[in-house]
Parts: C-alpha cells; structure tokens; sequence
C-alpha cells in the first residue's frame, strides 16, 4: 500500500505516539516519470478527449496570447507554449469548490478551469493587477513574485478544514520557485498540518535563463517532498492523461485527509521567458528541437487517433473552438480597456485614510481639467472646421 | 478639533463607578485579555505564532489561550515568520481573522515579502474582493537589555507600507482597546507592542474596559502650551516626564500620543502645534527616514504660520540597534527631550497669545522673549 492509499484523518496535532517516519520509500517518487501515453494503460476516452479539446485550445491561446503582445496589446505575456498538458490538467482536475493557486505563467489553468481569458490576462495586459473576482472564481489571483502563493494555499485549504469544509487547493509554482523560502516554508507548513494541498511543480527547465542543475542538487524536485513528510510524484509534464491521472489521484487523496501532495511535472518552456527575453543566450537550438518531438498536445493526438477516438473531422472541430477562443480573444483585446483612474484609490483600506482622500480628490481636479482642456479643444477643432478658427 | 482628552496612564481621572473594580494590570495582561475577548466574541478569530501554545509566549501574552480555546484557534506554527503570515493569507482568503505573533521585531523580517508583496495590498489588487483582517503581532523597541536583533524599532518599515494600519498603544487602556480595535479591523493591522512597557501596571478594569479613541486617532495626554511634544509607544512615559521636568522650569509641554502611524491623525497634531508654536517628535527608531521626518514634514506643512521654530526631533541614533550595555546611550531620554526643547528658539520668538487651548487646566502659554 502506498502512502496515497492509507487512510488518514485531518489533523493539526501529531497523532498520539506519533514517531518520525524512518522509511521514506513509501513517499519517493519514481525513477522515471509516470507516464500513461503510449502504454497500454486503461483511459477513459472521455477525459482523454476533453484534455484534447482543452489541449488544442491551450495551444492557440498561447499562441493568441504571444501574437498579442508582439501587436503591444500585452505589456508581456510569459508563454506556457509546451506546458500545456501540466497546465489544463491542473484546470481540469479541481472541483467547483477547490481552490487554485496560478503563479503568472499559469494563465492557461486559469482558462482552462473556465475562466474568462480576457480578465485572466489583466494583471499582464496592464490595466488591473487581477482581473476576476478571486472569491467568485475561486482562482487566487496570479502570482508574481515567486512561491509567495504557495503559504496562502495551505492557509486557504487549512482555513476551510477548520470550518469543516471540503476544499482541497492546487497551488502551481516553477522549478525556480522551488528554491525560494516561501517553497519550503509552505511545504513544510502543509505537511505538519496535514493540509489538503497539491503543489505542482512545473519543471519546465529554466528560470529565466538558469538551468534546473543550478538551481538544484536534488535527484529531483518531487524528492523535495520526501524530508517534509509527505509524497512526491514525478510525471512526464507533456504527458496530459499522467498528469491529470496523478494530479487527480493527489487531489482526491488530500480530500480522503491524506495531506498534501507534491507533483512534479517534467516539461519544458518552447518560448523564451518572456517577449523580454532571448532565449538563444543559454539554450541551444537542438534542446529545443527535441523537446518539441515531445509535444504535448502531438503525444495526445497520437494516442487519440491510435484509439480509434479522434478522426480528421474531430480534429478540425477541436481546431475551430480554439480559433473561436483566439476570435474572441483579438476582438477584444483590441479593444482599449476601459481604465478608472480613480480606482487607484478604491480599495486601499476599507475606509480611506483622510491622506488618501485628499490625494483622491487632487485626481479628481487633474482629471477634471484634462477632460475640459479635451472639451475646449474638441470645440476649438470643430469650429476650424467649419471656418470659423480665429487667430491663435 | 476631534482630539479626546485621556488621563495619563495611572491618573485618577475616572468614572468613580468604574473605578471600583480596577486594580493593577500590566500591558501584557491587557493584551492577553483582549486577545481572550477577541476569540470569545468572534469564532472566526485565530491566534497563531511561535511558541503562542502550552508556553502562552515568550511574554506570556497569549497564556492560556490554547487551553481555553484549543489548539485549532491557538496555534503552535512550526518556526518560520513567512510561512506564519503567509498561511495566515490564506486564512484570511477564507473569512478567518488570524492574529499571528512575531516573536520579536527583529524575527519579523522574514515576513517582510508576504507583508508587503501580499497583505498590504491584496484588498487593493483584487479590487476588495480579498480584505485582509489579518492583526500582526510584534513585540516591538529596546529597553529591555535585549540582545542583538530583539529591539529594533522597525514601525518606518510597516508605516511605508501602503495598505497597512500601523498601531501602538502606549498605555493599558490602549492596548486592549487598541488591540480589539485591529482584530475587529477588515484590514490589515501591524500592532506594535512597546517591550519595556509590558510589564508596567495601571489601574484598569479587565471586566468593564473604557472605550478608547479608534484606530486612526491621536489623543492629547498632557495640556501645555508652551510647546508640543509629539510621540508615541514606547516614547510616551518619556515625554511625559519630561513634560513634568520642563514644568519646574516654567515650561508647559503639551504631549500628543499618536497611538496610531497609520492612519495619522494630522489634525490633532497640527491643532496642538498651532495652540503651541513649537514641536519635538519623540521616537526610539533610526532618526533618518524615520516617522518623525514624517511628522516634522507635515507639521510644517500645516503649521508653517504658527511655527517659532524648526520642528525638532528626538530619534535613536542611526545605527544599528547597539548591544544591551549600551542603549542607554542610543535611547532617548528624559535629558535629550529637555535638550531639544531647549533649541526651539525660545530667545527670538514673539508671544504666543494662546495658553494651550484654554479648556485643559494648563497653566498659561510661555512667554516668548525673556
């Protein structure tokens, strides 16, 4: 039996007699990543399919989303173009109740669990840090700074065990992020108070330009989970059917009150960083050639098309939702936002301070008098325009 | 003027019914009971930190809390300041109030990212979808013969903060209600408890506490009008002996408590220098990029008419927080006050024709030229 199938109540306190754990094996994760695609593993077609269609879209967002920033409709769009599978599995796997936790590249899991692509690009498109009502959507806002946001998901999934409350969070963070304070500290915390929580590391193989082997001497990032105490898997990243099968198997074991769980998805970034970066610096051309053999969204067509469950006609009709999603996505990101300045000062306390108020209504007057300004010179122009323009 | 006039700490200025159940109580116990009401009032209100637990702190402000509440409202957290507040973001995401303690000021910044990247400005992010009714905890300024990194003054950090209230009472009354006042709070609160004023005991009532000014609010502890002493914490019990000691020389120092960085309460502080005339801000932390630049900068902005003199300032030193055997030297005493009230140009000065405000039994104004 492994740690994922023994049965464990929610707890804060050790249990009574409680003694360290002197056989990590149960907790290692594998030597080879988990894989299902290819194998002769049992799969629902249903879920294989749906990752398809999601794949299929999470591939022409990304696409969307990079040819937007290329237009300057995106202050920066930090691609997950080779993510995909790791990204839409962690959009799929969560109930309506659960909580997910994207750090900035996770946009796509954001999208993927069915939020609006247009509020989920705010924070990068620039005109408010978080687009969508978090407690609405249940999706935290993304995350800049990095595994800062690994804290508040144990805190959140602790909270609702608290209240009796069945709320399991997935909380998404870098192979960068691994090396961060707040990585351990929230590992550390979730594992002590048995919190229902999933930490997804998505190794894409660089954090900006450093590789994973200077980032760490692990034999892997989901060894990581073995000294805190709680299980670590590792999955092929690209591989959608491993990743939603492991991801849902660790959400569905902290839901059981068997804690958390870590995953480590091995994949790897196509794009650069960011439209900011030049990945040629630091990686080759042949690297990349070889991971985009290992093409997610292509490792799923296969094994679709050799199952006898997508033909030419479903592809193209996966094709056609996704160009629906870009459609709507250009129509209105072409669209200038609309922008409030004086939200700037909404929401800073729940009562402004009589600082922030004065400072308020100093905008209040400067925009004011740029709208006049606007006003007169629209008249001035007008009046140009049909003659009347006196000397100036 | 919405300045409310408090007794200074042990005056004997109070409802005679109430007075009856008082008796001695140090800050620390203030603070342990209101954290008790805070949970008994609200389930949603949780205490957590280092040590909080079976120890009640290592100043034993959170005793008995776990027993009577349990260890799932008082929480022994394993030892990591980021994690602890970090955590408690989440919480606070899910409608609990966490009250987290930093052991001690020094041990807090550790936490600086979640506090400043997260806490500060969730509310404002997430356009008020996700307030943060978080309260921090820190044990907070020297005189206590702490060793290295248990007496910074750190309240210029968390009041450069955007989107935090920063609070620190300076007598028991304050620092419950103070206290009840930040958990109560949808918004984050730093409540910085002033170290060496733990353990000083002043008749209070723990059954039927008075109703203090909110959070946001200076209060006037002393009438003067010869000058305004402006401080706060840990600074207060130093001023106001200082206001006593300028009294045998004549001079009648009014004190203003601030009670609170964040908001400041620029009102009440330019009311008193416009009846005064002349300004000292009193604080233990760094001088530079300190509040009393802050402060200064205000008050002369407000005040610039009515001033005699420069607005003064009493700081530590800017160094870094000396050993124990030393503070004596860094932190600002009684004599260091009087010193700069000495500088406030009493020689060129005209007359101040008010004496203080007229309604606070002062003594008279100072007369400006000898």
């Amino acid at each position: 039996m492994t740690v994922l199938e023994q049965p464990g109540a929610y707890r804060l306190a050790p249990p009574p007699g409680w003694r360290p754990r002197l056989d990590p094996a149960p907790l290692l994760p594998d030597a080879e990543p988990f894989r299902l695609l290819g194998t002769d593993a049992d799969l629902d077609p249903e879920t294989l399919t749906r990752l398809y269609r999601e794949l299929v879209r999470g591939r022409r967002y990304n696409e969307q989303a990079t040819a937007l920033t290329k237009q300057g409709r995106l202050a920066v769009y930090p691609s997950s173009a080779g993510q995909e599978a790791a990204q839409v599995a962690a959009g799929l796997v969560l109930a309506e109740r659960d909580w997910l936790f994207p750090s900035y590249r996770d946009t796509l899991s954001a999208v993927a669990r069915g939020l609006d692509p247009v509020e989920v690009l705010s924070l990068l498109r620039g005109d408010w840090h978080s687009g969508y009502d978090p407690r609405a959507t249940r999706v935290a806002p993304l995350c800049t700074p990095l595994a800062t946001h690994l804290p508040h998901a144990v805190g959140l999934a602790h909270a609702a065990r608290l209240k009796g409350e069945d709320v399991v969070a997935l909380a998404l963070v870098g192979d960068g992020g691994t090396s961060e304070g707040d990585f351990h500290e929230a590992l550390n915390f979730a594992a002590v108070w048995h919190a229902p929580v999933v930490f997804l590391v998505q190794n894409n193989g660089f954090a900006i330009s450093v590789p994973l082997a200077k980032q760490t001497a692990a034999p892997s990032l989901a060894h990581k989970a073995v000294g805190y105490g709680m299980p670590g898997r590792l999955v092929d990243g690209n591989d959608a059917a491993a990743m939603h099968r492991a991801l849902g198997d660790a959400v569905a074991h902290a839901r059981r009150g068997g804690g958390p769980t870590l995953v480590e998805a091995v994949t790897y970034r196509i794009e650069a960083h960011t439209n900011a970066d030049d990945a040629t610096r630091y990686r080759t051309d042949d690297e990349v050639r070889a991971w985009r053999e290992h093409d997610p969204l292509a490792l799923l067509e296969r094994e679709l098309r050799s199952r006898g469950l997508l033909d030419d006609a479903g592809a193209e009709e996966a094709a056609r939702d996704a160009e629906e999603l870009a459609a709507g996505m250009r129509d209105r990101m072409n669209q200038d936002p609309e922008l409030r300045p004086m939200d700037l000062f909404a929401d800073v306390y729940a009562e402004p301070t009589a600082q922030l108020d004065a400072q308020a209504a100093q905008l209040r007057a400067e925009l004011d008098a740029e709208a006049q300004a606007a006003a007169e010179s629209d008249t001035e122009s007008q009046a140009e325009a049909r003659g009347e323009g006196g000397a100036r | 003027m919405s300045t409310v006039d408090a007794a200074a700490p042990g005056g004997t200025d109070t409802d005679p019914g109430a007075a009856a159940a008082r008796k001695p109580v140090s800050m620390a116990q203030a603070i342990n009971r209101a954290l008790r009401d805070a949970m008994a009032a609200d389930p949603a209100v949780h205490v957590m930190g280092e040590d909080v637990g079976a120890l009640g702190g290592v100043f034993r402000v959170t005793d008995g809390l776990v027993r009577e509440f349990g260890e799932d409202r008082c929480t022994d957290t394993p030892l990591a300041e980021a994690g602890i507040l970090g955590t408690a973001v989440g919480m606070a995401m899910y409608g609990l109030r966490p009250v987290v303690e930093m052991q001690f000021d020094a041990f807090a910044y550790p936490s600086f990212e979640q506090l400043i990247s997260h806490v500060a400005r969730m509310r404002n992010r997430t356009r008020g979808a996700l307030p943060m009714p978080v309260t921090i905890r820190v044990p907070y300024g020297g005189g206590i013969g702490g060793v290295e990194h248990h007496s910074d003054s750190s309240e210029a950090y968390y009041a450069a903060t955007p989107g935090l209230h920063v609070v620190t009472p300076a007598t028991v009354a304050d620092a419950y209600g103070l206290l009840r006042a930040a958990v109560a709070s949808d918004d984050p609160v730093v409540f910085l408890e002033p170290k060496r004023l733990y353990w000083a005991k002043e008749e209070w009532s723990p059954e039927a506490p008075e109703e203090v000014p909110g959070i946001g609010r200076a209060v006037v502890r002393r009438r003067g009008g010869s000058a305004t002493l402006i401080t706060y914490g840990p600074s207060l019990p130093v001023c106001l002996a200082a206001a006593e000691a300028a009294r045998e020389e004549g001079r009648h120092l009014e004190v203003v408590d601030l009670r609170s960085l964040v908001p400041f309460d620029e009102e009440t502080v330019a009311a008193s220098v416009r009846r005064t005339g002349r300004a000292v801000v009193v604080h233990e932390s760094a001088g530079f990029g300190g509040p009393g630049g802050e402060i200064a900068a205000r008050v002369t902005e407000r005040c610039f008419h009515f001033l005699e003199a420069p607005v003064l300032r009493v700081a530590g030193f800017d160094i870094p927080y000396p050993p124990p055997m030393l503070e004596r030297h860094h932190l600002p005493g009684v004599e260091r006050v009087l010193d700069a009230v000495a500088r406030l140009q009493w020689e060129s000065g005209w007359t101040m024709s008010g004496d203080g405000g007229g309604d606070g039994g002062t003594e008279g104004g100072e007369g400006g030229g000898k």
